[in-house]
């Protein structure tokens, strides 16, 4: 395999059951370097819980997930999935980073310690060099001023900013945007979109969950439409969103557009 | 876009007003509470009425109070008081944190052992756990690695390993380790499961979760049930005369009381010196709950 053909993110076949409730039933898809993949769709369509499925939050129930190539979760030998240790998981899960719809900023570390916490706990990088990193990027996103606030003092927008940086500080090959910005104020929406917008242009491969569908179009490289847990309908963006070929993909847009 | 001013309002000022440039800010003249003072007026009589019909009275023995109140005996039995309940609370703490990382896990055997634990030490009393301690030396004479049914390996009579100090010691911070354990559980049930996927999110083992997310967030919650419990092992020292343990504070003024005849004033003895240790005991918590509330509780809003 050349590197150049390995996709950054391949799905194949992937089923997440809850107890009852079948949540994705047999997604594929494929994230090259440096594309931007939006999904969009109604309620429940399992959204969420594909992106979950790729930093194993949680746990696929069929299928696979590879990142780079490499399979996440198991070893594959002979034909039969074997469990691998929590360490090598943890180790795994620093190529994707998450930012969540409700932050998940850590209430008792202020802005900067947010974003140093990785990089000083998990890779192990000395402090000085963090800290310097930390800053850099807590002004990419704007916020160099505010590095000594804790969440509490800082907005819904401001905090989700901090959740990006916190996220870019592992250096992830894939960024995964759970609705960054549905829990947000509407005139905080924007400051959050354009730094994710700025992160596009900077190379940076994306999976990204929104409603904000104007900006799907203008961002996204690849868009793929949800509905039940599975992909109903994808393709470029404004192909997609101008003239649709799936009757549900019809209907939904119809509702959001 | 790097132009993000603060929002948030200096100190305690409401509403200000803008006049070019400078602000104004709104002198407040503060709301009176005429009942307040009323209510402090009706305490101050009443207490100053108590004490003193305390200070006249002759039951109260002042000078027998004054002259054992840095008896020797007294202040070697606050020491023991001290160190019984701040050993126990460390023991309770260390087993506690056993317990819930024991309750979290995967393994049922884990999960089960605790449950057992919890109940047993909570479901039976602590004087009953205390007499079955001081009586262990009676039941197991010897404590001994032994092959089963076979040859003793090595051994010693339990009267050495678990004196009186060790048996009270173990009686109360066994059967707190089961009160603390359920704090600490609902400390850490409390937090959002978010933190935890966040910081999975960026690669954080298990262990480093708990230590470095998990465990000071739920502080929070957790000291001030903990304090409590603290003072309320200060208190329950005083049972150790089951065991039989004979030093701590409360045994050493009954002895002295008993001998004397007169119990009112070493109890006044006792209950100074109790409060002392409690005050201490209290401006301790304080400093924990300031720092762990640290970006929570605690926030200075003042600077930037
Ligand atoms: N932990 C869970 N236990 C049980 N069912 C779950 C769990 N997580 C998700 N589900 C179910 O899986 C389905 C997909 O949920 P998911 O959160 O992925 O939807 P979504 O597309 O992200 O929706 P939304 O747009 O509302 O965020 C839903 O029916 C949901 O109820
Ligand atoms: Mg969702």
């Amino acid at each position: 395999m050349s590197d150049a053909a390995v996709p950054t993110v391949s799905l194949e076949g992937i089923h997440k059951v809850f107890g009852e409730v079948h949540a994705l039933r047999g997604v594929d898809l494929t994230i090259g370097k440096g594309e931007v993949c939006v999904a969009i769709g109604p309620s429940g369509s399992g959204k969420s819980t594909l992106l979950r499925c790729i930093n194993q939050i949680e746990k696929i129930s069929a299928g696979r997930v590879r990142i780079n190539g490499e399979l996440q979760g198991y070893d594959e030998r002979n034909g039969r999935l074997h469990e691998i240790s929590p360490r090598r998981i943890a180790r795994q899960r620093r190529k994707t980073g998450m930012v969540f719809q409700r932050f998940n900023l850590f209430p008792h570390k202020t802005a900067l310690e947010n974003v140093t916490e990785g990089p000083t706990q998990v890779k192990r990088i000395p402090k000085a060099v963090a800290l310097k990193r930390g800053r850099e990027l807590l002004d990419r996103v704007g916020l160099v001023d505010l590095a000594d606030r804790y969440p509490n003092q800082l907005s819904g927008g401001q905090q989700q900013r901090v959740a990006i940086a916190r996220a870019l500080a592992m250096d992830p090959e894939v960024m995964l945007f759970d609705e960054p910005t549905s829990a947000l104020d509407p005139e905080l929406v924007g400051e959050v979109l354009d730094v994710i917008k700025d992160l596009a242009r900077s190379g940076m491969t994306m999976m990204l969950v929104t409603h904000e569908i104007g900006f799907a179009r203008e961002v996204g490289d690849h868009l793929v439409l949800m509905d039940h847990g599975v992909i109903i309908e994808e393709g470029a963006p404004k192909e997609m969103l101008e003239r649709p070929k799936n009757p549900r993909t019809q209907a939904f847009l119809s509702k959001v557009l | 876009m790097s132009l993000i001013t603060s929002k948030t309002v200096p100190g305690n000022v409401a509403v200000s007003r803008h006049q070019g440039d400078e602000v104004v800010f709104n002198e407040v003249v503060p709301r009176k509470h005429p009942g307040r003072w009323i209510g402090v007026a009706l305490l101050v009589i009443l207490v100053s009425q108590f004490v003193h019909s305390a200070i006249v009275n002759p039951n109260f023995h002042w000078d027998v109070f004054a002259e054992y109140l840095f008896a020797p005996q007294v202040i070697s039995g606050v020491g023991w008081t001290l160190f019984l309940t701040v050993a126990a609370m460390i023991l309770a703490i260390v087993c506690a944190i056993i317990l819930v990382l024991m309750r979290d896990s995967d393994n049922p055997i884990f999960q089960w052992l605790a449950w057992l634990w919890i109940w047993f030490f909570r479901g039976t009393p602590l004087y009953t756990q205390l007499l079955f301690w001081g009586l262990v030396a009676v039941l197991f004479p010897r404590i001994s690695l032994s092959i089963p049914f076979g040859p003793e390996i090595i051994g010693v009579p339990t009267q050495w390993v678990i004196t009186a100090g060790v048996a009270a010691l173990l009686g109360l911070g066994l059967n707190e380790s089961a009160y603390l354990a359920e704090i600490f559980r609902a400390g850490f049930k409390a937090i959002d499961r978010g933190q935890t996927e966040a910081a999975q999110a960026i690669g954080m083992s298990r262990a480093q979760i708990w230590w470095r997310i998990l465990m000071p967030q739920a502080m929070r919650t957790i000291i001030p049930p903990t304090g409590n419990e603290t003072i309320g092992m200060l208190k329950g020292t005083s049972l150790v005369l089951a065991v039989p343990f004979t030093l701590d504070l409360m045994f050493a003024t009954n002895a002295i009381a008993n001998r004397l005849y007169l119990p009112v004033p070493l109890l006044m003895v006792a209950a100074f010196w109790y409060l002392v240790v409690t005050s201490i005991l209290m401006i301790g918590q304080f400093y924990l709950e300031r720092h762990f509330g640290k970006g929570q509780d605690y926030v200075e809003t003042r600077h930037v």
